[in-house]
């Protein structure tokens, strides 16, 4: 459904924290706003959650209400442990998914 | 109303590093965001917004880039070509682009920007439909294609045949308009820095564009920007790509001669 970007490095070293930064391309409609020709109000349709799991395990998880602006981006700190990937799951209202992962090396 | 917040949601990321994406990566000393007595609207923006602004990945006009990019390369239209097909994906010509836009095209008999370039392109090379201005699109490529010069001082050409279409641009920005009756330069010379409202008042300087809005949630052409200033003087807006507007678009790019290309800036 939406576009998205990750940004972690690629190897680092083991017990190393680093910073991972993801953005992804949604509109995040709030389903306050009216359709200014119908008068009709716009159904909401947002990003609900995000989990990110690093090597299965989850490490970041969140709820997102309305207030989340377009665009949302995100970014936290991981202490390196093993080498595997970080998996983004991004989940819209009703049940769409987008998915990005990035694999990090661990020296 | 939408709220007017970029999500930054756990701690405010500022590193600057080379990108692996499309878009070209300039590290925020090269930029160069006054020259002479001319300020960038970078400058008079908040801490937080410039913070969005220099952070590749966390800039949301990015995503516009890395899609400006496809549709550099993609085909479409009767002749089968992309603008790749003669311009090569690594275009040379886009290094000074943003910088020299708009120029006068003598065929036409007047100047012509960006965005009216693509759709001549588009329908007289590539035999495809035109895009819509402020289509996303549109703004992909212009992003994609202005981003590509990033860093680069603002040079545009005012001599020879642009000459009276620079007059005609100073003309406009300097007259007054609206139920307001106010000019461009009354804002934006006399007033630059003071707040109007809400909003910080800035020097109307056209380097960023197309800008990432926090406002608008979404990036928006300089046209768009015009009309924008155009309805809040209550003066009647003018057609996107207009010959007023295009003029204007020139007399500004002058008035920013100097300033780094920072497309896509973000912008509150």
């Amino acid at each position: 459904m939406a576009k998205a970007r990750v940004k972690a490095p690629k190897s680092v070293k083991k017990g190393e924290v680093f910073e991972v930064k993801a953005l992804i391309s949604h509109n995040m409609e709030t389903g306050l706003r009216k359709d200014k020709k119908t008068g009709k109000t716009i159904p909401r349709k947002i990003i609900n959650k995000l989990s990110v799991t690093y090597g299965g395990k989850e490490v970041f998880g969140s709820d997102w209400h309305p207030a989340v602006s377009a665009n949302p981006y995100v970014s936290f700190f991981v202490r390196a442990s093993e080498s595997g990937p970080i998996k983004f799951v991004w989940t819209e209202d009703g049940g769409g998914v987008t998915e990005k992962s990035v694999d990090i090396l661990v020296a | 109303m939408k709220k007017q917040f970029q999500g930054i949601l756990m701690g405010a990321a500022v590193a600057v590093g080379l990108s692996s994406f499309a878009g070209i990566a300039i590290s925020a000393e090269k930029m160069v965001y006054k020259s002479g007595d001319r300020n960038s609207g970078y400058t008079y923006a908040t801490k937080e917004t410039q913070a969005i602004q220099d952070d590749d990945l966390g800039n949301p006009a990015y995503i516009y880039v890395d899609d400006g990019a496809a549709l550099w390369s993609k085909v479409d239209g009767k002749a089968g070509k992309s603008c790749a097909t003669c311009h090569g994906v690594e275009s040379a010509m886009l290094s000074d682009l943003a910088t020299r836009y708009p120029v006068y095209n003598a065929k036409l008999g007047k100047m012509q920007n960006i965005e009216q370039k693509i759709n001549q392109e588009r329908e007289e090379k590539m035999g495809a439909k035109p895009y819509k201005w402020e289509s996303g699109q549109m703004l992909a490529l212009t992003i994609y294609m202005r981003n590509q010069s990033r860093g680069k001082p603002m040079n545009v050409s005012i001599d020879g045949p642009a000459v009276p279409f620079f007059e005609a641009g100073k003309k406009y920005f300097d007259q007054r308009r609206g139920q307001l009756d106010m000019s461009c330069k009354n804002c934006h010379e006399y007033y630059a820095g003071n707040r109007i409202r809400a909003n910080m008042l800035t020097e109307a300087q056209s380097n960023g564009f197309p800008t990432y809005r926090l406002k608008w949630q979404k990036p928006g052409s300089l046209h768009r920007r015009f009309r924008g200033c155009n309805s809040t003087v209550r003066a009647q807006p003018l057609a996107y790509g207009s010959d007023e507007y295009v003029n204007l678009e020139l007399y500004v790019a002058w008035r920013g001669r100097g300033l780094s290309v920072e497309a896509p800036s973000v912008r509150n």
